[in-house]
Protein backbone atom coordinates (compact mmCIF):
# COMPACT_ATOMS: atom_id res chain seq x y z
CA UNK A 1 0.00 0.00 0.00
CA UNK A 2 2.72 2.43 0.97
CA UNK A 3 4.57 1.38 -2.15
CA UNK A 4 1.65 2.38 -4.36
CA UNK A 5 1.36 5.71 -2.55
CA UNK A 6 5.07 6.27 -2.94
CA UNK A 7 4.88 5.49 -6.66
CA UNK A 8 2.01 7.93 -7.06
CA UNK A 9 3.97 10.56 -5.12
CA UNK A 10 7.03 9.98 -7.31
CA UNK A 11 5.06 10.36 -10.52
CA UNK A 12 3.39 13.54 -9.22
CA UNK A 13 6.81 14.84 -8.28
CA UNK A 14 8.13 13.86 -11.68
CA UNK A 15 5.26 15.60 -13.44
CA UNK A 16 5.66 18.80 -11.44
CA UNK A 17 9.39 18.75 -11.98
CA UNK A 18 9.00 18.39 -15.76
CA UNK A 19 6.32 21.08 -15.77
CA UNK A 20 8.52 23.48 -13.81
CA UNK A 21 11.54 22.70 -15.96
CA UNK A 22 9.55 23.44 -19.13
CA UNK A 23 8.44 26.80 -17.69
CA UNK A 24 12.03 27.72 -16.81
CA UNK A 25 13.06 26.62 -20.30
CA UNK A 26 10.36 28.89 -21.74
CA UNK A 27 11.85 31.81 -19.82
CA UNK A 28 15.30 30.98 -21.19
CA UNK A 29 13.85 30.89 -24.70
CA UNK A 30 12.02 34.18 -24.25
CA UNK A 31 15.21 35.78 -22.96
CA UNK A 32 16.91 34.66 -26.18
CA UNK A 33 14.13 35.85 -28.48
CA UNK A 34 15.21 39.48 -29.04
CA UNK A 35 18.70 38.39 -30.11
CA UNK A 36 17.23 35.83 -32.52
CA UNK A 37 15.57 38.53 -34.59
CA UNK A 38 19.03 39.84 -35.42
CA UNK A 39 19.47 36.69 -37.48
CA UNK A 40 16.24 36.46 -39.47
CA UNK A 41 17.70 33.83 -41.82
CA UNK A 42 17.72 31.22 -39.07
CA UNK A 43 14.06 31.94 -38.38
CA UNK A 44 13.17 31.87 -42.07
CA UNK A 45 14.82 28.48 -42.35
CA UNK A 46 12.71 27.20 -39.44
CA UNK A 47 9.47 28.68 -40.77
CA UNK A 48 10.31 26.79 -43.93
CA UNK A 49 10.98 23.54 -42.07
CA UNK A 50 7.91 23.55 -39.85
CA UNK A 51 5.56 25.54 -42.10
CA UNK A 52 6.28 24.92 -45.76
CA UNK A 53 7.04 21.24 -45.30
CA UNK A 54 3.75 20.81 -43.36
CA UNK A 55 1.77 22.57 -46.06
CA UNK A 56 0.87 19.45 -48.04
CA UNK A 57 -0.47 17.45 -45.10
CA UNK A 58 -2.34 20.47 -43.68
CA UNK A 59 -3.91 21.42 -47.01
CA UNK A 60 -4.99 17.92 -47.97
CA UNK A 61 -6.29 17.12 -44.47
CA UNK A 62 -8.22 20.38 -44.37
CA UNK A 63 -9.74 19.68 -47.74
CA UNK A 64 -10.97 16.23 -46.79
CA UNK A 65 -12.15 17.30 -43.33
CA UNK A 66 -14.24 19.99 -45.04
CA UNK A 67 -15.61 17.47 -47.56
CA UNK A 68 -16.65 14.95 -44.92
CA UNK A 69 -18.07 17.69 -42.67
CA UNK A 70 -20.22 18.85 -45.53
CA UNK A 71 -21.34 15.34 -46.41
CA UNK A 72 -22.26 14.42 -42.83
CA UNK A 73 -23.97 17.72 -42.12
CA UNK A 74 -25.92 17.59 -45.38
CA UNK A 75 -27.53 14.29 -44.48
CA UNK A 76 -28.53 15.51 -41.02
CA UNK A 77 -29.68 18.95 -42.16
CA UNK A 78 -31.68 17.49 -45.06
CA UNK A 79 -34.07 15.95 -42.52
CA UNK A 80 -35.03 19.43 -41.34
CA UNK A 81 -34.93 20.98 -44.79
CA UNK A 82 -32.14 23.27 -43.64
CA UNK A 83 -29.38 22.34 -46.07
CA UNK A 84 -28.73 26.05 -46.72
CA UNK A 85 -27.18 26.23 -43.26
CA UNK A 86 -24.40 23.97 -44.49
CA UNK A 87 -22.05 26.88 -45.08
CA UNK A 88 -22.58 28.33 -41.60
CA UNK A 89 -22.07 24.97 -39.98
CA UNK A 90 -18.88 24.22 -41.90
CA UNK A 91 -17.46 27.71 -41.35
CA UNK A 92 -18.16 27.75 -37.60
CA UNK A 93 -16.85 24.23 -37.07
CA UNK A 94 -13.69 24.92 -39.07
CA UNK A 95 -12.80 28.38 -37.79
CA UNK A 96 -13.70 27.79 -34.15
CA UNK A 97 -12.59 24.22 -33.49
CA UNK A 98 -11.37 21.98 -36.26
CA UNK A 99 -8.96 24.45 -37.83
CA UNK A 100 -6.88 25.19 -34.73
CA UNK A 101 -7.15 21.79 -33.05
CA UNK A 102 -6.61 19.44 -35.98
CA UNK A 103 -3.83 21.66 -37.30
CA UNK A 104 -2.11 21.58 -33.91
CA UNK A 105 -2.35 17.78 -33.79
CA UNK A 106 -1.01 17.43 -37.34
CA UNK A 107 1.65 20.03 -36.57
CA UNK A 108 2.78 17.99 -33.56
CA UNK A 109 2.99 14.89 -35.74
CA UNK A 110 4.72 16.50 -38.70
CA UNK A 111 6.81 19.39 -37.34
CA UNK A 112 6.98 18.72 -33.58
CA UNK A 113 8.52 15.28 -34.02
CA UNK A 114 11.03 16.63 -36.53
CA UNK A 115 12.08 19.39 -34.12
CA UNK A 116 12.35 17.04 -31.13
CA UNK A 117 14.35 14.37 -32.95
CA UNK A 118 16.61 16.92 -34.63
CA UNK A 119 17.52 18.62 -31.36
CA UNK A 120 17.65 15.26 -29.58
CA UNK A 121 20.13 13.94 -32.16
CA UNK A 122 22.21 17.09 -31.77
CA UNK A 123 22.28 16.35 -28.05
CA UNK A 124 23.12 12.67 -28.62
CA UNK A 125 25.95 13.49 -31.02
CA UNK A 126 27.35 16.14 -28.64
CA UNK A 127 26.77 18.97 -31.08
CA UNK A 128 25.10 20.99 -28.35
CA UNK A 129 28.02 20.48 -25.97
CA UNK A 130 30.34 21.42 -28.84
CA UNK A 131 28.54 24.72 -29.23
CA UNK A 132 28.79 25.39 -25.51
CA UNK A 133 32.50 24.68 -25.76
CA UNK A 134 32.76 27.37 -28.45
CA UNK A 135 30.84 29.75 -26.19
CA UNK A 136 27.79 29.60 -28.45
CA UNK A 137 24.61 29.34 -26.42
CA UNK A 138 22.76 26.37 -28.00
CA UNK A 139 19.44 27.69 -26.66
CA UNK A 140 19.90 30.90 -28.64
CA UNK A 141 21.45 29.34 -31.73
CA UNK A 142 19.37 26.15 -32.04
CA UNK A 143 16.27 26.28 -29.86
CA UNK A 144 15.00 29.86 -30.14
CA UNK A 145 14.79 30.03 -33.98
CA UNK A 146 12.91 26.72 -34.03
CA UNK A 147 10.52 27.94 -31.34
CA UNK A 148 9.82 31.23 -33.15
CA UNK A 149 9.51 29.47 -36.49
CA UNK A 150 6.88 27.14 -35.03
CA UNK A 151 4.91 30.01 -33.53
CA UNK A 152 4.89 31.88 -36.83
CA UNK A 153 3.95 28.81 -38.84
CA UNK A 154 1.10 27.50 -36.66
CA UNK A 155 -1.54 30.27 -37.08
CA UNK A 156 -0.82 30.49 -40.80
CA UNK A 157 -1.21 26.73 -41.13
CA UNK A 158 -4.48 26.85 -39.18
CA UNK A 159 -5.81 29.59 -41.47
CA UNK A 160 -4.82 27.55 -44.52
CA UNK A 161 -6.48 24.49 -42.99
CA UNK A 162 -9.76 26.38 -42.45
CA UNK A 163 -9.69 27.92 -45.91
CA UNK A 164 -8.99 24.56 -47.57
CA UNK A 165 -11.72 23.03 -45.39
CA UNK A 166 -14.21 25.61 -46.61
CA UNK A 167 -13.16 24.92 -50.18
CA UNK A 168 -13.78 21.21 -49.55
CA UNK A 169 -17.15 21.97 -47.92
CA UNK A 170 -18.09 24.18 -50.86
CA UNK A 171 -17.04 21.54 -53.41
CA UNK A 172 -18.98 18.77 -51.67
CA UNK A 173 -22.03 20.86 -50.70
CA UNK A 174 -22.50 23.22 -53.62
CA UNK A 175 -20.97 21.37 -56.55
CA UNK A 176 -21.77 17.76 -55.70
CA UNK A 177 -24.88 18.00 -53.48
CA UNK A 178 -26.43 21.04 -55.19
CA UNK A 179 -26.91 23.25 -52.14
CA UNK A 180 -27.78 26.76 -53.29
CA UNK A 181 -24.53 28.66 -53.69
CA UNK A 182 -25.91 32.08 -52.72
CA UNK A 183 -27.45 30.77 -49.50
CA UNK A 184 -24.28 28.87 -48.67
CA UNK A 185 -22.12 32.01 -48.67
CA UNK A 186 -24.74 34.52 -47.56
CA UNK A 187 -25.81 32.65 -44.43
CA UNK A 188 -22.15 32.11 -43.62
CA UNK A 189 -21.43 35.81 -43.86
CA UNK A 190 -24.49 36.67 -41.78
CA UNK A 191 -23.74 34.35 -38.91
CA UNK A 192 -19.99 33.99 -38.68
CA UNK A 193 -18.54 36.73 -36.53
CA UNK A 194 -15.18 38.35 -37.13
CA UNK A 195 -14.12 38.46 -33.48
CA UNK A 196 -16.00 35.66 -31.75
CA UNK A 197 -15.30 33.08 -34.44
CA UNK A 198 -12.41 33.88 -36.78
CA UNK A 199 -10.13 35.84 -34.47
CA UNK A 200 -10.90 33.53 -31.55
CA UNK A 201 -9.79 30.62 -33.75
CA UNK A 202 -6.57 32.42 -34.70
CA UNK A 203 -5.88 33.20 -31.05
CA UNK A 204 -6.35 29.53 -30.25
CA UNK A 205 -3.98 28.43 -32.98
CA UNK A 206 -1.40 30.93 -31.75
CA UNK A 207 -1.57 29.50 -28.21
CA UNK A 208 -1.39 25.96 -29.58
CA UNK A 209 1.63 27.01 -31.63
CA UNK A 210 3.40 28.14 -28.46
CA UNK A 211 2.50 24.91 -26.64
CA UNK A 212 3.46 22.60 -29.51
CA UNK A 213 6.76 24.35 -30.28
CA UNK A 214 7.76 24.63 -26.62
CA UNK A 215 7.08 20.95 -25.93
CA UNK A 216 8.96 19.84 -29.04
CA UNK A 217 12.11 21.86 -28.34
CA UNK A 218 11.95 21.11 -24.60
CA UNK A 219 11.68 17.35 -25.10
CA UNK A 220 14.41 17.37 -27.74
CA UNK A 221 16.76 19.53 -25.70
CA UNK A 222 16.30 17.44 -22.56
CA UNK A 223 16.32 14.03 -24.22
CA UNK A 224 18.60 11.29 -22.95
CA UNK A 225 21.56 11.26 -25.37
CA UNK A 226 20.99 7.76 -26.74
CA UNK A 227 19.07 6.34 -29.70
CA UNK A 228 16.37 5.22 -27.30
CA UNK A 229 16.31 8.60 -25.59
CA UNK A 230 15.70 10.38 -28.91
CA UNK A 231 12.87 8.05 -29.82
CA UNK A 232 11.32 8.55 -26.36
CA UNK A 233 11.59 12.31 -26.71
CA UNK A 234 9.81 12.13 -30.09
CA UNK A 235 7.01 9.98 -28.69
CA UNK A 236 6.59 12.16 -25.63
CA UNK A 237 6.40 15.24 -27.84
CA UNK A 238 3.41 13.89 -29.73
CA UNK A 239 1.66 12.55 -26.62
CA UNK A 240 2.20 15.64 -24.49
CA UNK A 241 1.35 18.05 -27.31
CA UNK A 242 -1.88 16.21 -28.13
CA UNK A 243 -2.91 16.18 -24.46
CA UNK A 244 -2.01 19.78 -23.73
CA UNK A 245 -3.62 21.06 -26.95
CA UNK A 246 -6.89 19.32 -26.12
CA UNK A 247 -6.89 20.53 -22.51
CA UNK A 248 -5.87 24.07 -23.51
CA UNK A 249 -8.56 24.00 -26.17
CA UNK A 250 -11.26 23.36 -23.61
CA UNK A 251 -9.94 26.05 -21.28
CA UNK A 252 -9.57 28.63 -24.04
CA UNK A 253 -13.02 27.87 -25.41
CA UNK A 254 -14.54 28.27 -21.96
CA UNK A 255 -12.81 31.63 -21.51
CA UNK A 256 -13.67 32.88 -25.01
CA UNK A 257 -17.32 31.86 -24.77
CA UNK A 258 -17.62 33.25 -21.25
CA UNK A 259 -16.40 36.59 -22.53
CA UNK A 260 -19.13 36.97 -25.17
CA UNK B 1 23.20 29.51 -52.39
CA UNK B 2 20.68 27.94 -54.72
CA UNK B 3 19.24 26.04 -51.78
CA UNK B 4 18.95 29.13 -49.58
CA UNK B 5 17.02 30.85 -52.33
CA UNK B 6 14.66 27.90 -52.64
CA UNK B 7 14.07 27.98 -48.88
CA UNK B 8 13.39 31.70 -48.91
CA UNK B 9 11.10 31.40 -51.92
CA UNK B 10 9.15 28.58 -50.27
CA UNK B 11 8.82 30.48 -47.02
CA UNK B 12 7.67 33.61 -48.78
CA UNK B 13 5.08 31.60 -50.69
CA UNK B 14 3.91 29.94 -47.48
CA UNK B 15 3.49 33.18 -45.54
CA UNK B 16 1.75 34.70 -48.56
CA UNK B 17 -0.65 31.74 -48.74
CA UNK B 18 -1.31 32.02 -45.01
CA UNK B 19 -2.16 35.69 -45.29
CA UNK B 20 -4.39 35.04 -48.30
CA UNK B 21 -6.20 32.38 -46.24
CA UNK B 22 -6.64 34.83 -43.35
CA UNK B 23 -7.90 37.47 -45.75
CA UNK B 24 -10.35 34.97 -47.23
CA UNK B 25 -11.61 33.98 -43.78
CA UNK B 26 -12.13 37.56 -42.66
CA UNK B 27 -13.71 38.97 -45.80
CA UNK B 28 -15.57 36.14 -47.52
CA UNK B 29 -16.68 34.23 -44.44
CA UNK B 30 -17.63 37.02 -42.04
CA UNK B 31 -19.62 40.18 -42.54
CA UNK B 32 -16.70 42.21 -41.27
CA UNK B 33 -16.83 44.78 -44.04
CA UNK B 34 -20.49 45.60 -43.59
CA UNK B 35 -20.75 46.84 -40.03
CA UNK B 36 -17.49 47.96 -38.56
CA UNK B 37 -16.40 51.54 -38.73
CA UNK B 38 -18.94 52.59 -41.31
CA UNK B 39 -20.63 55.95 -41.30
CA UNK B 40 -24.04 55.97 -39.71
CA UNK B 41 -26.39 57.48 -37.18
CA UNK B 42 -27.95 56.15 -34.01
CA UNK B 43 -31.64 55.70 -33.24
CA UNK B 44 -33.19 54.51 -30.01
CA UNK B 45 -36.48 52.74 -29.45
CA UNK B 46 -38.30 51.63 -26.31
CA UNK B 47 -40.03 48.29 -26.15
CA UNK B 48 -42.16 46.59 -23.49
CA UNK B 49 -40.47 43.32 -24.35
CA UNK B 50 -37.54 42.64 -26.66
CA UNK B 51 -38.00 38.86 -26.68
CA UNK B 52 -34.69 37.24 -27.58
CA UNK B 53 -33.29 40.12 -29.63
CA UNK B 54 -29.49 39.96 -29.64
CA UNK B 55 -26.74 42.52 -30.02
CA UNK B 56 -25.77 43.05 -33.68
CA UNK B 57 -29.15 41.78 -34.81
CA UNK B 58 -30.07 43.35 -38.16
CA UNK B 59 -32.38 46.31 -38.55
CA UNK B 60 -34.33 45.90 -41.77
CA UNK B 61 -36.68 47.94 -43.85
CA UNK B 62 -38.78 46.15 -46.48
CA UNK B 63 -36.56 43.16 -45.77
CA UNK B 64 -33.34 44.98 -46.66
CA UNK B 65 -30.73 45.31 -43.92
CA UNK B 66 -30.10 48.97 -43.18
CA UNK B 67 -28.36 48.77 -39.80
CA UNK B 68 -27.61 46.83 -36.65
CA UNK B 69 -28.60 46.76 -32.99
CA UNK B 70 -25.72 48.22 -30.99
CA UNK B 71 -27.02 48.04 -27.42
CA UNK B 72 -29.92 46.63 -25.44
CA UNK B 73 -30.50 47.89 -21.92
CA UNK B 74 -33.26 48.17 -19.35
CA UNK B 75 -34.50 51.53 -18.13
CA UNK B 76 -35.49 50.96 -14.51
CA UNK B 77 -37.43 54.21 -14.23
CA UNK B 78 -39.71 53.77 -17.23
CA UNK B 79 -39.55 49.96 -16.81
CA UNK B 80 -38.94 49.47 -20.49
CA UNK B 81 -36.23 47.97 -22.64
CA UNK B 82 -34.14 50.52 -24.53
CA UNK B 83 -32.64 49.41 -27.83
CA UNK B 84 -30.04 51.45 -29.66
CA UNK B 85 -29.40 50.81 -33.31
CA UNK B 86 -26.99 52.18 -35.85
CA UNK B 87 -28.35 52.91 -39.30
CA UNK B 88 -26.16 53.21 -42.39
CA UNK B 89 -25.52 56.82 -43.31
CA UNK B 90 -26.79 56.32 -46.85
CA UNK B 91 -30.32 55.59 -45.53
CA UNK B 92 -30.94 59.09 -44.23
CA UNK B 93 -34.45 59.61 -45.59
CA UNK B 94 -36.49 57.49 -43.19
CA UNK B 95 -39.70 59.29 -42.13
CA UNK B 96 -39.57 60.15 -38.43
CA UNK B 97 -42.95 58.62 -37.70
CA UNK B 98 -41.87 55.16 -38.89
CA UNK B 99 -42.59 52.37 -36.48
CA UNK B 100 -40.28 49.64 -35.24
CA UNK B 101 -41.32 46.10 -34.42
CA UNK B 102 -39.40 43.03 -33.34
CA UNK B 103 -39.89 40.25 -35.86
CA UNK B 104 -38.51 36.76 -36.36
CA UNK B 105 -36.58 35.48 -39.39
CA UNK B 106 -38.02 32.15 -40.49
CA UNK B 107 -39.23 29.60 -37.99
CA UNK B 108 -35.99 29.04 -36.13
CA UNK B 109 -34.25 32.24 -37.15
CA UNK B 110 -33.05 34.98 -34.88
CA UNK B 111 -35.04 38.12 -34.16
CA UNK B 112 -34.55 41.42 -35.91
CA UNK B 113 -36.03 44.89 -35.90
CA UNK B 114 -38.29 45.72 -38.81
CA UNK B 115 -39.01 49.37 -39.62
CA UNK B 116 -42.29 50.27 -41.33
CA UNK B 117 -42.18 53.64 -43.08
CA UNK B 118 -44.58 56.34 -41.90
CA UNK B 119 -45.95 59.26 -43.90
CA UNK B 120 -44.07 62.15 -42.38
CA UNK B 121 -42.01 64.48 -44.52
CA UNK B 122 -39.42 64.87 -41.74
CA UNK B 123 -36.58 62.40 -41.50
CA UNK B 124 -34.87 60.68 -38.59
CA UNK B 125 -31.67 62.34 -37.43
CA UNK B 126 -28.91 61.18 -35.12
CA UNK B 127 -30.05 60.18 -31.58
CA UNK B 128 -33.75 60.41 -32.44
CA UNK B 129 -36.17 58.11 -30.70
CA UNK B 130 -38.60 55.93 -32.59
CA UNK B 131 -42.01 56.74 -31.06
CA UNK B 132 -44.11 53.87 -32.34
CA UNK B 133 -42.90 50.44 -31.35
CA UNK B 134 -44.32 46.99 -31.18
CA UNK B 135 -42.87 44.37 -28.82
CA UNK B 136 -41.72 40.90 -29.64
CA UNK B 137 -44.42 38.25 -29.63
CA UNK B 138 -44.04 35.96 -26.64
CA UNK B 139 -45.42 32.53 -27.28
CA UNK B 140 -46.85 32.02 -23.78
CA UNK B 141 -48.79 35.30 -23.98
CA UNK B 142 -50.21 34.35 -27.37
CA UNK B 143 -51.33 30.97 -26.07
CA UNK B 144 -52.96 32.45 -22.97
CA UNK B 145 -54.69 35.10 -25.05
CA UNK B 146 -56.09 32.37 -27.29
CA UNK B 147 -57.20 30.25 -24.35
CA UNK B 148 -58.95 33.18 -22.65
CA UNK B 149 -60.73 34.10 -25.85
CA UNK B 150 -61.95 30.51 -26.16
CA UNK B 151 -63.16 30.54 -22.55
CA UNK B 152 -64.97 33.84 -23.13
CA UNK B 153 -66.77 32.39 -26.13
CA UNK B 154 -68.08 29.40 -24.19
CA UNK B 155 -69.68 31.55 -21.54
Amino acid sequence: MTKILRDVWYSVQDFLQTFGASQLFLIRILAGCPAAFLRPRLIIKQVHDSGVLSLAIIGISGFFVGMVLSLQAYNSLARFGATESLGVLAALALTRELGPVVTALLFAGRAGTALASEIGLMRATDQLSGMEMMAVDPVRRVVVPRFIGGIIAMPLLAAIFSAMGLFGAWLEGVVLLNVDEGAFWQQMRDQVDMYDDVLAGILKSFVFGIAASLLAVFEGYNSIPTAEGVSRATTRTVVLTALSVLVLNFMLTAVLIGEV
Amino acid sequence: MQQTRAVEFGTGLFVFLGIVALFFLTTRVTNFDSYEGEEGYTLTARFDNVGSLKLRAPVAMSGVKIGRVTSISFDDEMLEAVVEMRIDARYDKIPNDSDASILTQGILGGQYIGLEPGGSMEFFANNDEIQFTQSALVLEKLVSKYLFSQADKEE
